[in-house]
Order: C-alpha cells, then structure tokens, then sequence
C-alpha cells in the first residue's frame, strides 16, 4: 500500500497537553515539517514561551530552551550570537509576544536578529484561563472583560504584524490561519519561508498564525473556527505584510 | 611580565574583559556601570577582541540574552548597576539555577528610590539570595582581580554558577588609580581561550534547557544549586591560589587587617575598607588593639572562616552599607552574628548602617565606631543597632 501521509520527523511520537480542538498542533506541525524539508532538525534550538504552548519543549525533535515569560526573542538574540551557523525559533502566544513581552519582540526584529518568530494568536490568554489579552477584540468577552472588551477603558487590540513590519530589520512579515485546509497549506508555505530567508542570513522573520482557544472561547471547534473566520481575520487581515525579498524583485 | 597603568576601576573591568575576550556581551548602560560596555564596544568595533556585542533595549533583555548565549555554550559577561541589577532580577534566578556561568560586574548603586546614582550596597545586597556567587572588591585592583578569577570559579565543573564581581559605584569605578594588569597572555591562558561547557545547546546530546520543574524534581535540583554553591567555596581558594602564582597578589574569603591581637574589630564590604585600615594604622600607631575583616566572598558566604577569625576580639561592628529594613540590623550584621553562635560567644557584637546613597564615609566616622567599641569594652554599655553618619 502507498504511503500518502506520515508522521514529521520534527515532532516526538508523544500525545500533547493541548485541548481538544485547539489549533497548537496544527502549527507545531507546520513548524515541524519546515525543518524536516529543509533538513536543518539537528541544527535548530526552538525557544518556548510561557503560555500554553510552555511545554513545547517536550514535542519538537529538536534541542529547545524555555524561557521566562515573555524573554523568548532576547534569549534567541543569545542562543544565535552564540551559535550564529544554527536556525533559531522562538514560539510564542499573544500573552508572551504581544503584553509582557512587547519590548523583546520589538527590539528584536529592529536589531534584525537572525531568529524566526512564530506568533500564535487567539485573542486571549489561554493557559491562565481566559483573561483579555492586548490581542483581545473590541467588544470580545473574556473573564476580566465580562462585558465585552470596552476600548474606551482596556484600550485598543495591537495588531502586532502590522507593527513590525515597519521595523526595517524585520524582512519577512506575513499573517497566516489555520482555519481552513486552504489557509493550512499557506501557512506552512509562510512559515517555511521564514526559516529559508532566515537560514539565508537576510534577517528576522515573523508569522502570525491566527489560532483558536474553543475551551476559553466557550464554543466547540467548529464554532471557534467560524468565530476566527467572522471576527479575527476581519480585524487582523491574512497576507504578506513585508517581504524584502519581493521588494528587491520590483 | 605585568604592566603598572593608571585606570579607573571602570576601565580596569573592561581592560579585563578585553583580556578574557568572551563569546558575547549583551548590556544596556546605567550609570554608573555605562563606561564598562562603553569602553568595550571600542574593543569591538577595532577588531581588538571577538565578542559579539549586543546593545538590547533593557537590563532584563541583556541578561535574557546573556542566558541564552551561555545556554548555547558561550563565554559571556555583562555589566550594570543598580535599578539595572533590579530588572535583571528574574533572569538572576533563572540564570543560576541553569547553572550557567556568566559573569557580571556590578557597580554598586544605590537602589531607588529615592532615585539616587551614588554609591551603597543595596542592589547587590538585595541579589545576595539569587543563588549568584558574588566578590566584592576595595579597590579597582581588586575589581579587575576578582573578574579574571570569576571566570574560573563560575566555570569549574563543581560549580556552573554565575558570579557578581561588585565594585562601589564612583568611589572606585571611576575613580583613577595605579594598578597592575597582568599580560593578554597570561589571562587567556589562566581563563582557557574557550569556555568548556559540560551541557549546552547543540552539543554532543539532545537538549532543553531551563523546563518546567514541578515538585517531583524541583527540590533535587534546588538541593543540587545549593552543592554548587558550597563546592564554590574550595574552588574560590584555588582559583586564588593560581592566580597568586601568576600575580603575587593573595586573595581570600576574606582579608584580615592586623587582627592577630586585635580586641575591637571591624567587618566591612568594599571601598570603605580602605578608609578603615588608614584608621587602623593610626590606631595602632597610638598602641589600640583594632583589626578589620573585609569580605571579598559573600556568596557562598565563610561563616565558619569568619566566626574563627573573630574568635579572639573582645567587641566587633559589622557595618552595613544598605539597610535591610528588617528592624534587626543589616544582612551581613546578621550572617555574620548568626555565623559566630557557638564558634566565638560572648562578644559584643554591634550593627552599624553606614553611607546610605553615597554619603561620604571618612575616617572620623570609623574612629567613632573603634571608639565606640572601646566604651562598649570598657563600661559594657552600648546600642547593638547603630546609624553612622546620619542626621536625626
């Protein structure tokens, strides 16, 4: 019998934490399959956030650091002065990235680190329980915004791709979902785009995943995936936000 | 052959950085530590060493890298003072019980607030439970000394800990005193041209580092942390018995000042020690029995060391240039009181804080603590929390 589909090489035959429906696996296959196809496994150190992807660490086949909350990009920046020939990635979840470590991200990309980024974003904070994240949607119930977010008190949703993209170190900056087989397949191509321009030394590169949270959401998979289809991708819009290397061809 | 120069305590640091040639220094400036990374990126940017320097946004940024770095298996320092030392904070716990040797050196500051730029303990006192071994040094010497050392004790196979290498802010990092640096050789030498890291990333196994550590090993590994910290203890006299061979210059837990007979004695950190033994000297040429200890080691702190040391004094005045707010004197008032309890009883064993914010210490401030210790002896009456130098 043909073999049509198998599991990657870059994750470990091990069950994950995450809930039932919940798009993390999704992602870390993606990540997982670009190194796989480029064959960069044994050189790559990922870097864990903490949120609910903390345990990261314990699924990708290759060596992994966890970092502090938030710190991920600045601990990157370290592992790749440090080891400037190996690929570096760092994983990380609104929470991390886009609140308590909005200045390592930032400074990051504007230093043009030779890092890749992967930005889950699901508009929540999930592992605490589902509490507003910076991410949030204007009017989006949460535990701490029972009401709906109000701008005019918890302020306005960061639209973190956007933002870096008018970092001049950042070089490829693109928003991707997993909400569809269609948008799986451009993310991948995204995602492994990010680790060929990084592995050519051009510069930092960054991918939003929007994601799904059913279980703080308090909606079934399905739902949750319309509820990103209606609500997230109106307001953080798919596509390339930079890519020098399409620049440099016009 | 050494070379006799005339450096502030903060050129030495970066001339010694510059010696030991790390992989990486990630650093953010504050005063008044800034001239350390300053002066060394020069070094960068001439070619004169191969370290990667990265300007982060943050002291907590500098240290997250620096982790990351020596994660990866990389020599790196750092530098900072301060409310500098304070957002590094988190990564300081993190760092040690990494194990990953790294080494920074630390002007001390006040902390805020009130915001304040000059001199006292507070910033490293506060990390002294961080799980960082931490040198003190008087001079800019000693400074320079204690950074070519740390790289040693921090990497021994024993220990895998970070190392502080604290000198007081503007009173020695900036002031210009006449030193001895030893020849580019001889330190790369004595430090090893490259860190050997038992574990790093990318190395000969598969590796996470810094994991969740729940309560089924969390435990094991703190107890392991704290084996660490006590193995530094032999490694430190080692390490400072090379480094006599290759200097001359002796160092210790501690340095003992004309304590052989001494009856009233000092404990103190730092550059004040250099105002004391001037009063020591005077003393003693007017026939009174006065010694000093000055701790270069508080992390792992000797108590055994000390309490012999001050086996033999009649008083002593352990003086603190912090106040601990514990209402019961300061930190190392309280080690070293605790550190005497059945090894040297019946002591007068007195607290006194001292130049809080950069208030000058000078010498009629420390005869008045001998003189008190003196009346103390004499009439065996006297305060055992004491404030030197204060307006109240």
């Amino acid at each position: 019998m043909a073999v049509v589909f198998e599991p990657t090489k870059g994750l470990l035959d091990v069950p994950t934490h995450y809930c039932p429906g919940c798009t993390h696996g999704i992602i870390h296959r993606l990540v997982a399959e670009s190194l796989e196809e480029l064959g960069v496994i044994d050189k790559t150190i990922g870097v864990a956030p903490v949120g609910c992807s903390v345990l990261a660490y314990n699924y990708f086949a290759c060596d992994m650091h966890e970092a502090a909350h938030g710190r991920a990009p600045a601990v990157a920046t370290g592992i790749k002065r440090s080891l400037p020939d190996s690929v570096v990635f760092t994983y990380q979840g609104d929470g991390d990235l886009a609140a308590i470590g909005t200045a390592e991200i930032v400074h990051a990309a504007a230093r043009g680190e030779k890092i890749t980024t992967i930005f889950v974003n699901n508009c929540i904070y999930g592992m605490t329980g589902g509490q507003m994240a910076p991410t949030t949607l204007p009017g989006q119930v949460t535990e701490t915004s029972p009401y709906g977010r109000d701008v005019k008190l918890q302020g306005h949703p960061i639209r973190v791709s956007e933002m870096l993209s008018t970092l001049d170190g950042a070089v490829y900056v693109e928003r991707v979902s997993v909400d569809s087989v269609a948008n799986v397949l451009k993310a991948k191509k995204a995602i492994k785009k990010a680790f060929e321009l990084q592995i050519e030394g051009k510069g930092f590169t960054f991918v939003e995943v929007l994601s799904i949270c059913p279980t703080n959401w308090g909606l079934s998979p399905r739902e949750s995936i319309k509820w990103l289809q209606d609500n997230m991708i109106p307001y953080y819009p798919l596509g390339v936000k930079k890519d020098i290397t399409q620049q440099e061809v016009k | 052959m050494a070379k006799r120069v005339s450096l502030s305590g903060n050129e030495a640091v970066a001339f010694g950085m510059k010696q030991i040639n790390p992989d990486v220094v990630a650093a953010f400036p504050i005063t008044p530590s800034t001239e350390v990374p300053q002066y060394f990126s020069q070094f960068v940017a001439n070619g004169q060493v191969d370290t990667e320097f990265v300007p982060v946004e943050s002291e907590h940024s500098a240290m997250s890298a620096c982790l990351g770095a020596a994660a990866a298996g990389g020599r790196v320092m750092t530098a900072t003072a301060s409310a500098g030392l304070a957002l590094m904070w988190e990564m300081l716990y993190v760092g040690a019980s990494m194990r990953t040797p790294l080494v920074l050196a630390v002007t001390n500051r006040a902390l805020s607030g009130p915001i304040n730029i000059h001199n006292d303990h507070s910033d490293t006192m506060g990390a002294r439970d961080s799980g960082w071994i931490q040198l003190y040094s008087e001079s800019a010497q000693e400074a320079y000394d204690n950074l070519i050392q740390a790289v040693r004790i921090g990497e021994h196979k024993d220990v895998q800990l970070p190392v502080m290498v604290c000198y007081d802010g503007f009173i020695t990092s900036h002031a210009v005193e006449n030193l001895e640096m030893l020849e580019d050789a001889d330190v790369k030498n004595f430090v090893g041209e490259n860190r050997i890291a038992p574990y790093a990333l990318l190395g000969k196994e598969p590796m996470s580092m810094g994991p969740l550590d729940l309560p089924n090993h969390y435990f094991e590994h703190k107890r392991l942390q704290a084996e660490a910290m006590k193995n530094a203890k032999n490694v430190i006299l080692e390490v400072a018995a090379e480094y006599e061979k290759l200097s001359g210059r002796k160092y210790s837990f501690f340095e003992e000042y004309k304590m052989e007979d001494a009856e009233a004695a000092i404990v103190v950190i730092n550059s004040t020690a250099g105002t004391a033994k001037y009063v020591v000297d005077n003393l003693r040429a007017q026939g009174k029995k006065v010694g000093l200890i000055k701790i270069r080691v508080f992390r792992p702190f000797p108590a055994e060391e000390i309490a012999k040391a001050l086996k033999n004094v009649k008083a002593v005045a352990i003086m603190d240039k912090l106040d601990g707010f514990s209402a019961s004197g300061g930190p190392l008032f309280n080690e070293v009181r605790s550190a005497m309890y059945g090894v040297a009883d019946g002591k007068i064993v007195t607290s006194y804080i001292y130049g809080l914010g950069g208030r000058d210490v000078t010498s009629v401030n420390i005869e008045k603590v001998y003189s008190d210790l003196f009346s103390a002896i004499e009439t065996g009456k006297y305060e055992v929390y004491n404030y030197l130098g204060v307006r109240e």
